[in-house]
C-alpha cells in the first residue's frame, strides 16, 4: 500500500482539505501545514460548533490514513487512554505456572507481563506502525479531562512515545498527526500548549459559510441558502449567551429543506429557531419581533 | 521564492529579523521562549516567503499560543515588518509598559529595607503581640475587639494585623468527589494493577489484594469583588484572603468590577501579597468610581462563565448590591446562578442589625443566591470558610431573607 504524501505547500494544504469538502480559509491551511511539515502537534481551540473535530476527520480522510480518537471526560486515567494489563488472563497464567512446576520468579514477572497480556487504548494504538502512514490522533475536548491527564500528555505530545513500567519505554515508529482540540471551558496549562501549534478556529465570514453551506448540504434553494447564511451571521452580531455555530447552520439548513421550505419567513424562523439558538434565555430574545426585523435587514441586504 | 519588499535584507538576515521580532513580542508580553524562536525560523523556511499574509500566518502559528494575544501579534507584525528601525519604537512604545512595575517593584523593595531597619523600633514600642484565635476566650483583649471590628473602621496598623490574621486562617477542606481513581487502603475498589504486581513481588503464590477508590479535590473558587468607593475598603481586604487562598489552591479565579470587569487572577498569583495586591490596583482604571453591577456580571456572563465556571464552582460575589439602575440584573444574576454549582454573596451591610433587603438592586439578586453572608470583619471571614467546608449552609435561612425581600 502507497502513502499519500504530506502537503508540500499551503496552496496543497487548502486543496487537500477542499477535496474533502471542507471549506478552510488560508491562516488555517498555514497552521496544518506548518504542523505536518514540522511534525508537532496542534491544538484547535474555538466555541462549540465551528468544526474543529471536523479537521481530524477530514486529514484523515484525505491523507488516507487512519483516525484514532481519544474522546476526554472527566477521570480519564491511563488505564482507558494508554494501556491496561489482562489481568484475567495473566492470573491463569500464574496459576498454570504453578501447575506445571517451579519457574524463576524473575521468568514469571517477565512473562505476565509481556506484550501478550497488554491492551492497547488510543494513545498507544496511534504510535503503533501503519501501513498507510502514521495514524491521526484526534485528542477531543481535551478542556473536559482534569490537568492531571494532561500531565500524562506532555511526554507522548513531545517525544511520541509512551512509557510502561513493567515493559519500559514504547516509541513511535513514526510520528503521529495528532490534532487537540478544546472548547475552552477551561484553560489548558502552558507546559501543553508549548509543545503544540496553536490556532484559534473562528466562526467564518459569510462568503466561507455560504461555500461550507453548499458543499456539505447539497439540495439547498440558492436564494434559501443564502438568506440562512446572512441570518446566521446577522444572529451572531445580536448579544447572545451562545450564538449559533457552522454546525448550527448546516442543522438549520437540512432541517429546512427537510420542511420543504424555498426562503424565509418570520414564522418559520420564530418556529425552527431551536436549531440554531440552544439556550431559552437567546430564544425568548430573538423570536417574534426581533426576529421579523432581523430578517427584514437581511432581506434588504441581499436585495441590494 | 521571491522576497518582497516588506521584508527587508537577504535570506541571511531573516532569522536575525525574526529572533528581534520574537523579542519584541515578548517584551509586548508573549511567552516565546528560544524553542519558539528556532521553530519560526524553521516554519518560514518550510513555508516559503510567498506573500505577506502567509508569511504572516506561518509566524502566528509558531509564536501565538493565546487567542488573547492575536491582537497584540497583529500590531507588533504591522509595526516591525514595515520598515527597519521600527523596533526602537516599538520597543519604547511598549517601555512605559515594562518599566512601571519594575518601578513599582523597587519602591516596595524600598518600603521593605525601610521597614526592615525601623521594625526594632516599633517593636519595642509595641511588644505585646495580639492573640488572634478565633474562639477567644470572654476576655475582651485587643484580639477579641479585632475580631469584631468593621474593616472600615480600622486603622492602617489594624488592617495589616487583620490581614496578617487572614494569611493565617486555616483554609477549608471543601472537598468533591472526583471520577478519578486513586490507590486507598482501605478504599471499596480493587485495583488490578498494584494487586498482580505485589503478589507476583511475592512469587504469585498469595494474592494481596490492592484496593482504590475515588479522588478527592477541591473546587473552584470565581470570586467577584465589587470595587466602587462604598466598597473598595472590604473589597482590598478580601483581596488578602484571595491571596491566601490562591496560594493554596490551584483553581481559584478571581474578577474585580466597578463600571467593567478585570480578570486579575495571574496578577494575584504573585508571591508577595503587598505586591500583588499592589499590582492589582494598577491594572484596574476604576477603583473606587462607581459601580454597574448588571454590565459587569453580563460581561461574566458572556465572556468568562464558560471558561472557569466548568467544574463544578463556588462563585463568591463580594457587592453591597447598591445599583441604581437594576435594569437587566434579575436575569444576569439568574444565568450567574444556573452556571455555577454554588453562589455565595457577601455583603458588607448585613454588618447593621436592622439591616432589610429594600434597595431595588438587591432584591433582585437574592432571590438568585445560595447564601447571604456578612464580609465586614475577621469573624464573618472566618465564617465564611466554615461555610465553605460545609454542603449548603443552613444558617443562614435563605428563605426568611427571600421572603423580606419580596
Amino acid at each position: 500500500m502507497t502513502q499519500i504524501a504530506l502537503p508540500q505547500s499551503i496552496d496543497d494544504t487548502l486543496a487537500l482539505l477542499g477535496n474533502a469538502d471542507y471549506v478552510a480559509d488560508r491562516s488555517l491551511a498555514t497552521v496544518i501545514f506548518l504542523a505536518l511539515k514540522l511534525g508537532r502537534p496542534l491544538l484547535l481551540e474555538g466555541e462549540a460548533g465551528v468544526g474543529k473535530t471536523e479537521i481530524a476527520k477530514v486529514l484523515a480522510q484525505g491523507l488516507g490514513r487512519r483516525l484514532i480518537r481519544l474522546q476526554c471526560y472527566e477521570g480519564l486515567d491511563v488505564a482507558s487512554a494508554v494501556y491496561e494489563w489482562n489481568y484475567a488472563a495473566q492470573m491463569i497464567e500464574i496459576r498454570l505456572a504453578e501447575a506445571g512446576g517451579a519457574t524463576s520468579r524473575d521468568k514469571l514477572t517477565s512473562d505476565v507481563f509481556s506484550q501478550r497480556f497488554l491492551i492497547e487504548r488510543p494513545l498507544l494504538q496511534a504510535l503503533k506502525a501503519d501501513p498507510a502512514g502514521p495514524p491521526v490522533l484526534l485528542i477531543d475536548e481535551l478542556d473536559r479531562t482534569d490537568e492531571a491527564f494532561e500531565a500524562f500528555l506532555l511526554e507522548i505530545l513531545a517525544d511520541f512515545q509512551v512509557t510502561i513500567p513493567e515493559l519500559g519505554t514504547i516509541k513511535a515508529a513514526a510520528a503521529p498527526i495528532v490534532i487537540l482540540t478544546s472548547n475552552r471551558t477551561r484553560e489548558i496549562h502552558d507546559a501543553l500548549k508549548r509543545r503544540c501549534l496553536y490556532h484559534w478556529v473562528d466562526y467564518p465570514d459569510a462568503a466561507r459559510e455560504l461555500a461550507i453551506l453548499s458543499a456539505k448540504v447539497p439540495g439547498v434553494p440558492k436564494r434559501l441558502s443564502r438568506e440562512i447564511v446572512a441570518f446566521v451571521q446577522a444572529i451572531r452580531k445580536e448579544d447572545l449567551f451562545k450564538v449559533p455555530g457552522v454546525a448550527e447552520t448546516l442543522d438549520w439548513a437540512s432541517a429546512l429543506v427537510e420542511l420543504d421550505k424555498v426562503a424565509l419567513d418570520p414564522a418559520l424562523v420564530s418556529d425552527t429557531l431551536g436549531v440554531i439558538l440552544k439556550y431559552q434565555d437567546d430564544i425568548s430574545k430573538i423570536a417574534g419581533s426581533r426576529a421579523a426585523q432581523l430578517l427584514d435587514d437581511v432581506r434588504a441586504e441581499l436585495k441590494a | 521564492m521571491k522576497a518582497p519588499e516588506t521584508i527587508e535584507g537577504e535570506d541571511g538576515r531573516l532569522g536575525e529579523n525574526i529572533a528581534y521580532f520574537a523579542r519584541a513580542l515578548r517584551v509586548a508580553g508573549l511567552p516565546i521562549g528560544p524553542g519558539m524562536v528556532i521553530d519560526a525560523v524553521r516554519g518560514v523556511e518550510a513555508s516559503g516567503i510567498g506573500d505577506k499574509q502567509d508569511f504572516y500566518w506561518t509566524l502566528h502559528a509558531l509564536l501565538v499560543r493565546k487567542h488573547e494575544h492575536t491582537p497584540l501579534f497583529d500590531q507588533a507584525f504591522r509595526l516591525f515588518w514595515k520598515k527597519r528601525g521600527y523596533l526602537e519604537r516599538l520597543m519604547s512604545m511598549m517601555l512605559p509598559a515594562m518599566e512601571d512595575p519594575r518601578q513599582r517593584k523597587a519602591e516596595t523593595a524600598m518600603r521593605r529595607v525601610q521597614e526592615a531597619l525601623f521594625s526594632a523600633i516599633r517593636d519595642q514600642k509595641k511588644p505585646k503581640k495580639p492573640r488572634l484565635d478565633i474562639d477567644a476566650t470572654f476576655t475582651v483583649s485587643d484580639a477579641e475587639i479585632l475580631q469584631r471590628k468593621d474593616f472600615e473602621q480600622m486603622s492602617a496598623e489594624e488592617l495589616a494585623l487583620a490581614a496578617k490574621a487572614i494569611a493565617r486562617l486555616r483554609l477549608s477542606v471543601d472537598e468533591q468527589v472526583t471520577r478519578r481513581l486513586k490507590p486507598a487502603i482501605r478504599g471499596r475498589l480493587i485495583d488490578p494493577r498494584r494487586t498482580l504486581r505485589a503478589s507476583l513481588r511475592a512469587g504469585g503464590a498469595l494474592i494481596d489484594l490492592k484496593r482504590r477508590d475515588h479522588g478527592i479535590r477541591r473546587p473552584p473558587i470565581v470570586a467577584l469583588c465589587d470595587i466602587s468607593g462604598s466598597m473598595s475598603q472590604y473589597t482590598r481586604i478580601f483581596l488578602h484572603f484571595l491571596h491566601a487562598l490562591s496560594a493554596e489552591r490551584g483553581q481559584v479565579h478571581s474578577f474585580l468590577f466597578g463600571t467593567r470587569l478585570t480578570n486579575i487572577t495571574r496578577t494575584l498569583r504573585h508571591k508577595d501579597v503587598d505586591e500583588a495586591i499592589a499590582a492589582c490596583s494598577a491594572a484596574v482604571p476604576d477603583w473606587s468610581g462607581g459601580t454597574r453591577i448588571a454590565t459587569s456580571l453580563h460581561q461574566f456572563n458572556r465572556h468568562w462563565s464558560r471558561r472557569v465556571l466548568g467544574q463544578g464552582a463556588i462563585v463568591l460575589l463580594v457587592s453591597d448590591g447598591l445599583e441604581r439602575d437594576d435594569h437587566g440584573l434579575e436575569d444576569e444574576m439568574a444565568r450567574l446562578h444556573r452556571s455555577c454549582r454554588r453562589l455565595i454573596w457577601l455583603n458588607p451591610l448585613l454588618r447593621y442589625d436592622g439591616f432589610e433587603p429594600r434597595a431595588r438592586g438587591i432584591r433582585a439578586m437574592l432571590p438568585h443566591v445560595d447564601e447571604f453572608r456578612p464580609v465586614h470583619d475577621l469573624t464573618s471571614i472566618a465564617d465564611l470558610v466554615q461555610a465553605l467546608s460545609r454542603p449548603i449552609d443552613q444558617t443562614t435561612d435563605m428563605r426568611v431573607w427571600r421572603q423580606r425581600a419580596a
